[in-house]
């Protein structure tokens, strides 16, 4: 594999990585808090999945890079700078209807992404978006499900959805954006097109909205720099609780 | 996780007034006696209905507050396979809450009223999750001791005469053991790992000892319902005996890892075979009850916010499923 198309695929699967990994996190945070005995239950159910998934992705950026950097190396050794996760995975949960939709924009991508990634040309990529699609498809019927929910509930929860919408919609860009490398990965086959996914995604996302009988908020600004490592400040505190064992003792293995 | 010999005889108003023995109670005494599995259908007097609503809604608190502590540490789990453990864990607590509110819903309580009598402080949970969880090694020792506790005091409950009951007991113990494995496996990488950490894990025994011994409930001479419980077959050993058990499996455990039970009168018994040790604190167990441990507030407050946090959420899911059945009968109308 040439060098560049090494260090492509180094990004690639650390962005995905860490967006699994920071969003998974987001979500274990739920765990004994939810509004019903369910949704601690879904809710975990889901972390524990995207936890899974950044293991995979996590280990096999490790592999590509060759430094000998491991999953926990990687999860746990790399300060705000060198995460690579989307925005949006990092914004705090705030109440259940801010993490339902956060879950939901998200997973209506990554249900997109993995379903034409298990098509990759990268045997490996294409084995373990096989496993996640299978998996995401549940999490997008299940965020869907309580986005309908709460946006056709009670006055209260499609106030509450609206706001989070409005607030988060402008981290959606960046789940499409393109760079150089991921240029050379759409054309050998390894990645799908982002034009794609955003193709699909807003079909996904307009139905359901609708059935939510929520307006679609209109594409403004969007923010970014998840992807180059320039973060919002809600990062470095999940990171600081995150690896603070590994970091006070350094010589341990847990 | 755990139901707990709660029933002390400090404890008032659930001992069934004394009354004459009918036929009836004569039929399902002899039902018991045959273990034949009573079923939510069949007659039962109205004590054992009551004690067991008691002591399963007692069990699935103790599963829902028994999150609280753990849950603490998912989000600082050391590395990425005990993060995925420790959530599947906490995971799996909630699934046995939810199996044993349903396991209660079978004899005539709802959910909501027993989750209100938790969050208004009515019913009792086990009362080892009003203990801290200051360090990472409290995971690997609720797992070793805490589930261990709760796989003796559970494993017969899968026998027990009430089959939703029996049923429930019997995957719960399953998992459970498997966690029991998994902090035993935590603990021993920490007993092994640098001086700091083995530090950190003696210092959990430490904390967790005694709690876990206290699991068991009030020794046999001051449970109160003991001998009834027995005769229906809800309970099948004594608080102290399976302590006994407890210990006796446990303490060639913590030889293994090279950690100390905090216990100057632990010795063994050549004779018996038995580990004897020494005297419980009752006081502190009482305490704890009475609500002045070092956390039951804490772990009420939390459950308390979760839940009127949520009250939105459940209303909109109340009315969102209120307005598509009445679009759907104006449909097929």
């Amino acid at each position: 594999m040439s060098t560049d198309r090494q260090q492509a695929l180094f990004g690639y699967a650390l962005r995905l990585g860490d967006t699994s990994l920071v969003l998974g996190h987001r979500l274990s945070e739920w765990c004994g808090h939810a509004p019903e005995l369910e949704e601690d239950i879904a809710l975990t159910n889901v972390a524990l999945d995207l936890v899974g998934h950044a293991r995979l992705l996590l280990s096999y950026a490790g592999e590509i890079e060759g430094k000998g950097r491991d999953e926990d190396r990687l999860a746990y050794r790399r300060d705000v700078f060198d995460y690579r996760n989307h925005l949006l995975a990092e914004q705090p949960n705030r109440d259940f209807g801010h993490t339902i939709v956060r879950q939901f924009l998200h997973d209506s991508w990554a249900v997109e992404l993995y379903g034409r990634l298990a098509a990759s040309a990268d045997p490996t990529l294409a084995g373990i978006a096989a496993k996640a699609v299978k998996e995401v498809r549940y999490h997008v019927r299940h965020s869907a499900d309580w986005l309908i929910r709460l946006g056709d509930g009670t006055d209260v929860s499609r106030a509450r959805v609206a706001d989070a919408l409005e607030r988060l919609w402008s981290y959606t860009g960046e789940m499409f954006e393109r760079d150089a490398a991921e240029d050379t990965l759409v054309a050998a086959g390894i990645a799908p097109d982002p034009a794609e996914l955003r193709t699909a995604w807003n079909t996904r996302v307009a139905a359901v909205l609708e059935e939510a009988t929520l307006d679609r908020p209109t594409d403004g600004w969007m923010q970014k720099g998840g992807r180059r490592g320039e973060h919002s400040e809600h990062l470095g505190y999940l990171l600081a609780e995150m690896q603070f064992l590994p970091r006070a003792y350094p010589d341990a293995v847990w | 996780m755990y139901t707990q010999g709660l029933d002390s005889k400090t404890e008032h108003g659930t001992q069934p007034p004394p009354r004459l023995v009918t036929a009836e109670d004569n039929r399902f005494q002899e039902r018991v006696d045959a273990e034949e599995k009573i079923e939510p259908r069949d007659w039962m007097p109205e004590g054992y209905r009551r004690t067991l609503v008691r002591q399963i809604s007692q069990h699935a608190h103790s599963e829902i507050v028994g999150m609280l502590p753990e849950g603490n540490w998912i989000t600082r789990a050391p590395s990425l396979r005990r993060k995925v453990a420790l959530l599947a864990k906490v995971q799996d607590e909630g699934g046995h809450g939810l199996y044993l509110y349903s396991a209660a819903e079978t004899l005539g309580v709802s959910r909501d009223e027993l989750v209100e009598q938790l969050l208004s402080g009515k019913a009792k949970y086990s009362s080892i999750f009003n203990y801290p969880t200051p360090t990472w090694a409290d995971i690997g020792a609720i797992g070793w001791l805490v589930d261990g506790a709760a796989i003796m005091n559970q494993v017969p409950l899968c026998r027990c005469s009430y089959g939703p009951y029996a049923r429930a007991m019997v995957r719960i113990c399953r998992e459970e053991s498997f966690h029991q494995r998994q902090g035993y496996e935590l603990m021993l990488a920490l007993a092994t790992g640098t001086a700091e950490q083995k530090r950190m894990a003696q210092d959990a025994l430490n904390r967790w000892w005694w709690p876990a011994l206290m699991m068991f409930g009030p020794s046999d001479d001051q449970s109160a319902h003991s001998a009834q419980n027995m005769a229906w077959k809800i309970k099948r050993f004594s608080n102290d005996e399976l302590r006994q058990r407890f210990v006796d499996a446990t303490v060639p455990q913590a030889e293994f890892l090279g950690l100390t039970i905090p216990d100057p009168d632990l010795r063994l018994d050549p004779e018996s075979g038995h580990h004897r040790f020494g005297a419980i604190d009752w006081t502190e167990f009482n305490e704890i009850l009475k609500g002045n441990g070092p956390c039951n507030r804490e772990r009420i407050e939390a459950r308390r916010k979760a839940w009127d946090e949520g009250a939105w959420v459940r209303e909109a899911a109340s009315a969102h499923a209120a307005k598509r059945a009445a679009r759907a009968l104006k449909k097929a109308g």
